[in-house]
C-alpha cells in the first residue's frame, strides 16, 4: 500500500484538477470512455511491467499493437477467417514475437534494448507490407465480437462499466496472483535484483526471462486487437504509435525500477489511469493546445517521480528518527 | 600518548537498529588500531562515520585536538582519513591509474591527461610495493592487488589515518602476508592505520592496541602484550569460546561423491580427480589461482567443465546448470555473497527460503508461507543471524550477517554433497565456532562435505583430509593428525611433495 501511495496521489490530484478545468470530464460519457482506454493502455502496461521487474525493456509493443490490430481484420475480412480461428492465431504469432526476442535475450546474451528496438521497427515494416499500407476495417461487420471491446455493463441510464474493464481486471488479479503468490513471481523478482544469485539457488533463469517476453508479446497482442475492436480500423502506419512508451511510463509511474526486481500490478495500473486523465485533460481544457500533450504528459511523470524519490526519503528520514 | 584521531560519543541509528550507542575511539600517530567486534557490532558503521562515507548523527570527531567535520567524504578526505571498503569499490573497467586519480583527475587543455597520471601512478604504486603497468584494467587484476591499488589511491590523497574493513577476507595467505609488510611500511612513514578484521591471528601480529565494540557500545581495550586470542575472544563474545575445531570421529560411509578427471577453464591441461566419502569433511587449500573456486562453479554447473566426470552417490551426474546440480544433490556456498550469493533487495525471509522453495515451500504453484517462515526462522536461530526481523533487506545487514543468510540458504536444502567456497569469510569467531559445529553435525548425519579455504587454521582444523590443489591438479592429499602448514605450503607451491598418498 506504502509503494502506490504516491501515483494514488497523483492520480486523484489529475483528476480532480481536470474535474474543475475540463468540460464535460464527468460526463457519463467521458467517464466510460476514459475507463475503456484505462484498461486498453493497462493491458499493455501490465505486460511490460513483466519484462521490467526482469531488468529488461519491451520497445516493440506499439508495433505489436499495429502488427496484431491490423492483422486481425485483415485475416477476418480479406482472407476471411472465422474470428474463433483469427483470433487465436494473433495470439500464437504474439506469443511467437516474444518467444522470440527472449530467445535472442537469453541464449545469445543480445541487449533487450536492442532487440526489441529491432522488433519496433520489424513489426511495423512488415505490417506494412502485407497491408500494402492499407487501412483494414472491419467495415461494420462483426459487431458480436467487437462488442467486447466497446460494450458496457449497464449500470445507469447512461453509465456503464465496459467490458475490456473486465478483461483489465482479470488479467491484473491474475498477474498479481502470479507475482506475489507463486515461486515463479518470486523467481521473477529475485533474477530481476541478481541474476547470478537467482542461477546459483537453482532458478531458471532463462525460462524465467522468455516467459517474460512472451507475456508482454501477448499482452501487447490482446491490446492490439481490442483496440482494433473498439475503433473498427486500424491504419498500418500509424496504428500503435508510441504505445511502448505510455505503456513503459505507466509501468514506471506505477513503481517498476528499470533496474529490475521492483513493481507491482496495482501500481501499474493506477500509473496507466494517470496517464489517461492526462490525456484527457489536454483534449477537453480548450486552452491547452493539444500538440504539445507529450510535453504535458513528459513533465507530469518527471514531477510524478521527483515527488515519489522525496516522499521515499523523507519517510526513510523519519523511521531513522522514530 | 596524545592522539591523532579522536571520536567521542558517537552515534548511529537505523530504522530499527542502534548501531551505535556512544562510541569513543582514540588512534594514536603511527599506531594500528584494530577494531573487533561480533557480527553487527558496528565496526562498519563507526567507520563509514569516521570517513564521511555515512555521516553519524551525533559524536565529536578531532584531529591532533582540533574539532573537524567528517560527515561527507570530501570531508573526511581533507581531515587526511581514508576507508578501505570491506566490500571493494573500484571501477573495474577504467585503468590502475584512473582509479587512483579517480574524481581528481589530472588535465592538460581541459582534456585528461592520462600519461601524467599514469606516471604520477606509478610513485603510489611503490609505496604499496605494487609491480603492474598502471595502464591495466583493474577488474583485470587479482583481488589481493586490487586491494593495493585501493591503498595506494587513499595515499595519493596523503591519507593520515587509513581505515582497513576486514582487508584479508578476500586474500589468500600470501597476499595477506604482502599486505602486513605494506602496513608496516606504512606505519613507518608515520601513517596511522585502523584494523578491522576476524582472523585474530592477524591481529596479534599486526596490532599494537586493540579495542572491542559489543552492541554498538565499547567493551574494553588491549594493548601490547595483553593482545591475545583468549582476551579477544572474552571481550568480543563475553564468554570463553574453546575447543574451537570440536571433530568427533565417526564412521565414514559410502563414497557420496566421486570427481574424474575434471579439468576447468582455469587450468585446461590440467585435470583434478577425488572421492569425499558421506560423513566426510574435506578441505582444498591451495594458494589463490590454483583453481580452487573454477573447480567448485564447473562441478556446480555455473560453468561448463572442459572434460571429466562427477559422481553423486554411485550414479553419474549430468550438470549444464546449477539447477540440475541441485538436482543430483549437490549445494554450492559460492565465494561471493553480493554478487552470487545473496540478494541483497530481497528480505532475509526470501533468500533464506530461494532455493528450497520448489522443493519445500510451496503448494502447487503457490508459495506457502508459513513453511517459508519456518525454514527463514529456523536460519536465524540456527546461525544465530543478527536482524531485526525476517522481513529486514539483506542490504541492511552487517558483511557476517549476510554471509550467515546465504549459509542458511543452502544448508537449508540438506544436499547429499555441499560444497562451501570461503564458507566463514567475515563471520565472528562466535559464529565461526557455531559454523563448525553445524558443518560437524551435518557429516554426522551422513553429509559429505568439501569445502574451499584460505584460512589455514580452518582448513586444518575443521578437515578430516585435505587435499592441496596447484595449478588446477590435486597435488596431493593430507590426513587428519599429519597436517602441518608447512606440508600444505610445499604442496600448494608445486614443492615436493611429502604427502602420505592414501
Ligand atoms: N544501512 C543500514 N540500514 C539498516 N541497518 C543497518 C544498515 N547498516 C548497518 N545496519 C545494522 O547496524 C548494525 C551494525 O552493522 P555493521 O555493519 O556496523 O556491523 P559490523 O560490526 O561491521 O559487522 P560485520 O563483522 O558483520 O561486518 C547491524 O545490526 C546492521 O544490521
Ligand atoms: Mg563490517
Amino acid at each position: 500500500m506504502k509503494k502506490i501511495l504516491g501515483i494514488l496521489i497523483t492520480l486523484v490530484a489529475v483528476y480532480v484538477l481536470t474535474a474543475m478545468v475540463g468540460d464535460n470530464f464527468l460526463s457519463a460519457y467521458n467517464q466510460e470512455k476514459l475507463l475503456e482506454r484505462t484498461a486498453l493502455f493497462g493491458i499493455l502496461s501490465i505486460g511490460v511491467a513483466f519484462v521490467i521487474i526482469t531488468g529488461g525493456i519491451d520497445l516493440s509493443i506499439g508495433s505489436v499493437v499495429c502488427l496484431t490490430g491490423c492483422g486481425l481484420p485483415w485475416l477476418m475480412v480479406k482472407h476471411e477467417w472465422p474470428p474463433a480461428i483469427a483470433v487465436p492465431m494473433v495470439l500464437v504469432v504474439a506469443a511467437l514475437i516474444g518467444l522470440s526476442h527472449g530467445l535472442l535475450i537469453t541464449k545469445l546474451n543480445l541487449q533487450p534494448f536492442v532487440v526489441t528496438l529491432c522488433g519496433l521497427l520489424i513489426y511495423r515494416g512488415l505490417t506494412r507490407g502485407f497491408t500494402e499500407d492499407q487501412t483494414q476495417g472491419f467495415g461494420g461487420e462483426f459487431s458480436g465480437l467487437r462488442a467486447v471491446a466497446n460494450e458496457k455493463i449497464s449500470l445507469t441510464a447512461e453509465f456503464g462499466i465496459p467490458w475490456t474493464w473486465v478483461i483489465l481486471v482479470v488479467i491484473a488479479v491474475m498477474a498479481w496472483i502470479f507475482l506475489n503468490k507463486t515461486i515463479y513471481g518470486r523467481y521473477l523478482r529475485a533474477l530481476g535484483n541478481n541474476e547470478d544469485a537467482a542461477r546459483f539457488s537453482g532458478v531458471n533463469t532463462d525460462r524465467m526471462i522468455i516467459l517474460a517476453y512472451v507475456f508482454s508479446s501477448m499482452l501487447a497482442g490482446l491490446g492490439g486487437m481490442l483496440f482494433v475492436m473498439n475503433v473498427g480500423s486500424a491504419q498500418p502506419s500509424n496504428f500503435g504509435n508510441f504505445y511502448e512508451l505510455y505503456a513503459i511510463a505507466a509501468a514506471v509511474l506505477g513503481g517498476c525500477s528499470l533496474r529490475g526486481g521492483e513493481g507491482t500490478i496495482l501500481g501499474v495500473v493506477i500509473g496507466a489511469a494517470v496517464m489517461r486523465v492526462l490525456y484527457n485533460m489536454i483534449n477537453l481544457v480548450t486552452w491547452i493546445p493539444t500538440h504539445i500533450e507529450f510535453a504535458v504528459v513528459g513533465a507530469v511523470i518527471l514531477v510524478a517521480v521527483i515527488s515519489d524519490e522525496l516522499v521515499k526519503r523523507a519517510a526513510a528520514r523519519r523511521r531513522v528518527r522514530g | 600518548m596524545s592522539s591523532l584521531l579522536e571520536a567521542r560519543g558517537v552515534v548511529k541509528s537505523f530504522p530499527g537498529v542502534k548501531a551505535l550507542r556512544g562510541v569513543d575511539l582514540r588512534l594514536g600517530a603511527g599506531e594500528v588500531l584494530a577494531v573487533l567486534g561480533e557480527n553487527g557490532a558496528g565496526k562498519s558503521t563507526l567507520m563509514k562515520a569516521l570517513a564521511g562515507v555515512q555521516a553519524a548523527d551525533g559524536g565529536e570527531f578531532l584531529m591532533n585536538g582540533d574539532p573537524v567535520r567528517v560527515d561527507t567524504v570530501r570531508g573526511a578526505m581533507a581531515a587526511g582519513i581514508a576507508l578501505i571498503h570491506q566490500e571493494l569499490n573500484m571501477a573495474g573497467n577504467l585503468d590502475v591509474a584512473a582509479n587512483i586519480f579517480l574524481g581528481r583527475e589530472f588535465r592538460k587543455f581541459g582534456l585528461v591527461d592520462d600519461e601524467r597520471m599514469r606516471r604520477e601512478a606509478v610513485t603510489y604504486l611503490k609505496m604499496v610495493g605494487l609491480d603492474v603497468d598502471p595502464a591495466v584494467e583493474v577488474g583485470t587484476l587479482p583481488i589481493g592487488k586490487q586491494q593495493l591499488v585501493e591503498i595506494a589511491k587513499a595515499l595519493s590523497v596523503d591519507a593520515k589515518v587509513l581505515i582497513m574493513d576486514e582487508p584479508t577476507s578476500s586474500l589468500s595467505q600470501t597476499e595477506a602476508e604482502q599486505l602486513f609488510v605494506v602496513v608496516k611500511d606504512l606505519v613507518s612513514r608515520g601513517v596511522s592505520i585502523i584494523y578491522i578484521s576476524h582472523r585474530l591471528s592477524e591481529i596479534v601480529q599486526i596490532a599494537d592496541r586493540v579495542t572491542v565494540l559489543r552492541d554498538g557500545e565499547n567493551a574494553g581495550e588491549l594493548a601490547g602484550d595483553e593482545i591475545t586470542h583468549g582476551k579477544m575472544v572474552q571481550l568480543m563474545v563475553g564468554r570463553d569460546v574453546d575447543r574451537f575445531y570440536q571433530r568427533t570421529q565417526h564412521e565414514l560411509g559410502e563414497v557420496a561423491l566421486e570427481v574424474k578427471e575434471l579439468r576447468t577453464t582455469a587450468y585446461p591441461e590440467h585435470a583434478a580427480s577425488f572421492q569425499v566419502a558421506r560423513g566426510e569433511v574435506v578441505g582444498v587449500a591451495g594458494l589463490v589461482g590454483a583453481g580452487r573456486t573454477e573447480m567448485l562453479e564447473a562441478m556446480f554447473g555455473v560453468m561448463p567443465a572442459l572434460g571429466g566426470e562427477v559422481w553423486v552417490q554411485g550414479e553419474k551426474a549430468t550438470i549444464g546448470a546449477p539447477r540440475e546440480a541441485i538436482a543430483a544433490g549437490l549445494a554450492l556456498v559460492p565465494e561471493d555473497r553480493k554478487t552470487q550469493g545473496a540478494i541483497l533487495d530481497m528480505a532475509v525471509l526470501e533468500n533464506a527460503s530461494l532455493a528450497s522453495l520448489k522443493r519445500d515451500a510451496r503448494k502447487g504453484a503457490f508459495l506457502n508461507r508459513e513453511a517459508e517462515e519456518a525454514l527463514a526462522e529456523k536460519g536465524i536461530k540456527d546461525l544465530s543471524i543478527r536482524t531485526p526481523d525476517a522481513a529486514q533487506l539483506v542490504r541492511y545487514l552487517s558483511g557476517g550477517n549476510q554471509q550467515k543468510v546465504v549459509l542458511a540458504k543452502w544448508l537449508a536444502m540438506k544436499p547429499k554433497v555441499l560444497l562451501l567456497d570461503e564458507p566463514t569469510r567475515g563471520i565472528d569467531v562466535g559464529a565461526k565456532q557455531e559454523i563448525y559445529g553445524l558443518i560437524e553435525e551435518l557429516a554426522k548425519q551422513g553429509m559429505a562435505i568439501l569445502f574451499v579455504s584460505s584460512e589455514m587454521e580452518e582448513v586444518m582444523g575443521l578437515s578430516d583430509r585435505v587435499l592441496v590443489m596447484h595449478e588446477g591438479e590435486v597435488a596431493g592429499e593430507l590426513k587428519r593428525g599429519g597436517i602441518t602448514e608447512e606440508q600444505i605450503m610445499s604442496l600448494a607451491t608445486g614443492g615436493v611433495s611429502q604427502e602420505l598418498k592414501v
